[in-house]
């Protein structure tokens, strides 16, 4: 087979992957991912889990340790079918916090704290360098099976060289569909779909090398099942210690590996896709393991001895001439050694950018996140931690010189990664894991590892000197990596599970214990671990097992004592109970979230319901407290609110009483000043008079001109006292009404007849509509008459026309008559219609006629205790006054 | 002299009192025309009443003491209001009566003012 061909199949199986990745991300683009985005491809994109390692690897396994090789694919299968609810936590979390890689997850559990997410970087891509490195080695071995099988005279290219050109291709690939453009989710159909294909490719090229080497080389079923009877089986002995373990660090690993937790969580589309794939991913990995066997024992019975078990999948093939079937084996290979390198290098591209590259790139250059467009720096730290990974894993095959058998570097990574499933266990399903304890469990299980497992790995006298693996770190015996605390007889592996994951817990669970989450990781630890209670959502509640005293006890310290017991009264006698405790039916918990949620918010009330209902994880305790704190700062603030507006209040009150009485006092003043003058005008003339009076020695005419100014002057003081009286008695409410039935054309009548004193030399005319004044009002007549008078009679003595003239009309509606009184003269000037109904509001002295300005202010008073008004009216020509009165005054003693 | 009252009673009182102690007795009702009299007339007292209508007694007296020629005329104030003296004094009254006055006491004030300003009765 040459060289070149499989070259070229290369390429065009890599141009292949270009195409469809690229046709997908375009549907993406114009949101018609369509079938792209169903249960199928989600289960494929999960084939990942099976990468070079098990493709070639697997067959390695078998050969060298039978069916041991199965612990690697019972583990996933374990999960998936035994605690994907687990998974759908984890999804469901992905999905409401926006999770975008396993560092984030961690991270934002716990406060989000970058230190955590830097740490679970770290150990990400310490473990995933060797895994990477290990993929390229699977490429170059493969490209070597096939160079060894090439005809002399071709020239096959060093193996370093093909590594080289496949990082530098992954890497070109990943860059141009992992960093096309920032999605808020990280997801990348493109992608997805890609790993998709690869995961059909590497199957149909499993199970096809499985058919023909049990029906192309051995007999069919039955021979192949005596050929592995007749094979060593004796030597394959099922180890329960190390089954377990590794049972165990498989499915820790499917939890944890950052490349599934990528495809698992971050590509999620839909959360009833897990439930297809609960089932189909472990039929997948049923497939992929169905002819392991069976390629092994072929292989070992028919291939030289000392041919490396690794490459069987491949060899097997040549060895029989197949080179077609050759081919599409090594492109399975090819496809999933490619898968996982892509995967793998977005997801910890996507860690390293968000948790070390563009903290420290903000912190280097403050200021910056507003001045630059931040995506353009985000992208470009993912291009270049994508091309870091892909070389760090290529440094690590050049460094590791690509021997070690390939299922020892995978464990180890498996290893690796196990360290987070402490700290991600406990903090989706443990409110009380801290931040502190995450730290201490993450960093014990990254010594641990690295110092049993990953370190040793390079070999004595390579990473470790060789006096720590035979005496202990300084000399400590109970310190050598690989019999740590005297455990000596264990496996390797096992030793540093055991170790590791014992010492990583104990330390997380003590830490956790011993420290007090703040107020973002409580925020966070609750919104995790209860993630699947917000989002019951409006549905009802189904009669659960909450005593009744229980839903009290809550209410009362959220509602406060009364409040919360006359609810449950109400619910009670609703009910048709005494007392205070209803029956928990749906309907009255219903009643109760929604007054709850009133205090403490939806969410926080529905998971106390569902707590006392039996639907939550939390304690009751927990939430207790909780209800408790709440209250007591909601009563603290609450008392402290209304202490303020009390205070504001009692201000306002205070400043208002004091503007009252300085008014009061003003006014006070200015009234007595103005009946001070009112009183002592016309004493001045009276004392004036009488004294030149008494002197005698006078012409009669005078004397008698002065007794009559003197008689005016005193009738005018009379007047002036009597209005006062009149007003005060009026003011006070005193005043004692006179009701009875009357008729307003007789008051008006009256009215005129006791206005003519006023001014009585002047001509002056009354226009009346004597039918609309047919109206018998119930009043007292005589103080309506009065404010007539004074109405009538201040026309008569301001009216300024030449021929003076008077309008009185009457109009009844709704209950009330009104009585205006236009006159034509000027008027009253806008700025003091206001002012005119004042005491001694006499606007110009130029017309006087002896009234004191108390008459309008009389009227006014008047009219209020008739039940009726006075007003100006404006805009009628002359002086307009509009009286008006109910034609019924309802009265106490009527 | 010079009378300014708007209450025709008053004023007719006093005008009655003064001219039968031997002055001669101009009066006017309200400010603008009283300010016209003192250019013309140049009276040697003016008698004026607080509550006027139109300018108050005080603007007048403001004016008064505002003009040259009038600065330094005698001015008698006469109120019905007793808190009025303290702005009367300030605005520069000479001479300030709370009605009800007797006549006695109006002459005798008219008396001695002219006396002080060294100006005989005319």
């Amino acid at each position: 087979m040459p060289f070149n061909l499989l070259v070229l199949a290369c390429f065009l199986y890599v141009a292949c992957l270009f195409a469809v990745a690229f046709l997908v991300e375009g549907r993406a683009a114009r949101g018609r991912l369509g079938w792209l985005r169903s249960p199928l491809v989600y289960t494929l994109s999960l084939s990942i889990y099976c990468t070079a390692w098990t493709f070639y690897g697997a067959v390695g396994y078998a050969a060298r340790s039978g069916l041991e090789f199965l612990t690697i694919y019972f583990g996933p299968t374990l999960v998936f079918v035994g605690w994907w609810w687990l998974l759908r936590k984890l999804v469901r979390i992905g999905r409401q916090h926006h999770v975008t890689s396993i560092a984030d997850l961690i991270s934002s559990r716990y406060g989000k704290s970058n230190t955590l997410g830097v740490i679970v970087t770290v150990l990400a891509v310490v473990a995933a360098t060797p895994y990477i490195a290990l993929q390229l080695q699977s490429v170059v071995l493969s490209f070597g099976v096939f160079a060894s099988a090439a005809p002399e005279g071709s020239n096959p290219p060093e193996p370093g060289l093909i590594a080289i050109w496949v990082a530098v291709g992954l890497a070109l690939f990943t860059v141009l569909f992992g960093t096309r453009n920032l999605d808020a989710r990280e997801q990348h159909h493109g992608i997805v779909i890609a790993i998709a294909v690869e995961a059909v490719v590497k199957l149909v090229a499993l199970l096809a090398v499985g058919s023909f080497v049990v029906w192309g080389i051995a007999g069919g079923v039955a021979d192949v099942i005596a050929r592995i009877d007749a094979a060593d089986l004796a030597a394959w002995q099922v180890q329960p210690g190390r089954w377990t373990g590794l049972i165990f660090l498989s499915a820790a690993a499917v939890i944890c590996l950052p490349r599934m937790f990528q495809v698992m969580v971050v590509e999620n589309q839909d959360e009833g896709h897990l439930a297809r794939a609960s089932w189909a991913f472990p039929l997948y990995l049923m497939a992929m393991s169905l002819f392991i066997v069976p390629i092994a024992v072929v292989g070992l019975e028919r291939l030289p001895v000392g041919s490396n078990p690794d490459m069987f999948v491949l060899t097997l093939p040549l060895a029989e001439g197949q080179g077609a079937l050759a081919m599409l084996a090594f492109l399975g290979g090819f496809s999933s050694a490619t898968s996982m390198v892509i995967v793998e290098s977005i997801a910890l591209a996507t860690m390293i950018s968000n948790h070390v590259m563009i903290p420290l790139w903000l912190r280097l250059r403050p200021g910056a996140a507003a001045a630059d467009d931040l995506r353009q720096v985000v992208l470009m730290a993912r291009r270049l931690a994508i091309g870091a990974v892909l070389a760090l894993g290529y440094g690590y095959y050049q460094v590791s010189g690509g021997s070690a058998a390939l299922a020892a570097i995978g464990l180890i990574a498996f290893l690796g990664v196990a360290q987070v499933l402490p700290a991600l266990i406990g903090g989706i399903f443990w409110r009380g894991a801290t931040r502190t304890g995450a730290i201490m469990g993450l960093m014990t299980g990254l010594v641990v590892w690295a110092y049993t497992s990953f370190l040793p790995s390079f070999g004595p006298g390579a990473a470790l000197p060789e006096a720590v693996f035979t005496q202990g770190l300084f000399g400590l015996s109970w310190l050598r990596p690989q019999a740590l605390f005297g455990t000596e007889a264990m496996d390797p592996m096992i030793h540093a599970l055991f170790w590791s994951m014992a010492l990583n817990g104990m330390a997380f669970c003590l830490g956790s214990l011993l420290t007090f989450p703040g107020p973002v990781e409580r925020l966070q630890g609750a919104a995790f671990v209860n993630v699947f209670e917000g989002s019951i959502g409006p549905q009802r509640w189904a009669r659960g097992q909450a005593e009744p005293e229980a839903l009290l006890g809550m209410a009362q310290r959220i509602l406060g004592e009364d409040e919360a017991l006359a609810l449950f009264q109400a619910a009670a006698r609703a009910e048709g109970k005494e007392g205070f405790l209803p029956d928990p039916t749906p309907a009255f918990l219903d009643s109760l979230e929604a007054r709850l949620s009133g205090s403490v918010g939806a969410a926080t009330a529905h998971a106390m319901i569902s707590q006392l209902v039996g639907r939550a994880t939390v304690t009751v305790e927990d939430l207790m407290a909780v209800a408790s704190e709440s209250a007591q700062i909601l009563e603290y603030s609450a008392r402290l609110e209304a202490r303020e507006a009390e205070l504001t209040r009692t201000a306002g009150a205070l400043r208002e009483a004091n503007e009252k009485l300085t008014q009061l006092s003003l006014q006070k003043d200015a009234f007595l000043s103005q009946i001070s003058h009112e009183l002592r005008t016309p004493m001045t003339s009276i004392r004036a008079f009488s004294e030149i009076l008494t002197e005698g020695d006078l012409p009669p005419d005078t004397v008698a001109r002065y007794g009559q100014i003197i008689h005016d002057e005193a009738k005018r003081l009379t007047r002036l006292l009597d209005d006062l009286l009149d007003l005060s008695v009026l003011e006070n409410g005193a005043v004692q009404l006179t009701v009875g039935l009357g008729s307003l054309q007789g008051m008006i009548d009256t009215a005129l007849t006791a206005a003519r004193q006023t001014r009585p030399d002047r001509e002056f005319q009354v226009i009346r509509d004597l039918p609309s004044e047919t109206i018998y009002l119930k009043t007292d007549a005589d103080r309506l008459t009065q404010v007539f008078i004074n109405l009538i009679s201040n026309a008569r003595k301001y009216c300024d026309a030449a021929r003076p003239e008077l309008r009185i009309a009457v109009r009844q509606r709704a209950g009330r008559v009104t009585v205006d009184f236009i006159d034509n003269g000027k008027g009253i000037p806008k700025d003091s219609q206001a002012l005119i109904f004042e005491k001694f509001a006499r606007l110009s002295d130029a017309n006087r006629a002896g009234g004191a300005g108390l008459g309008l202010a009389i009227c006014r008073e008047i009219m209020a205790n008739l039940g009726g008004s006075v007003a100006y009216l404006p805009g009628q020509g002359g002086a307009a006054f509009r009286v008006t009165v109910p034609l019924r005054l309802e009265t106490l003693a009527a | 002299m010079l009378l300014i009252e708007d209450e025709p009673n008053i004023a007719e009182a006093i005008r009655f009192l003064l001219t039968r102690d031997g002055h001669r007795v101009s009066h006017a009702i309200e400010g603008v025309a009283a300010l016209a009299v003192l250019r013309d007339d140049c009276p040697d007292l003016v008698i004026l009443d607080h509550m006027l209508p139109g300018m108050s007694g005080l603007e007048i007296l403001t004016a008064i003491r505002a003009d040259g020629t009038t600065r330094n005329l005698p001015v008698m104030m006469l109120t019905a209001r007793g808190r009025d003296r303290e702005m009367a004094e300030r605005a520069g009254a000479d001479r300030f009566m709370t009605k009800p006055f007797s006549n006695a006491e109006i002459l005798a004030e008219v008396r001695a003012m002219l006396g002080q300003s060294g100006q005989t009765a005319g």
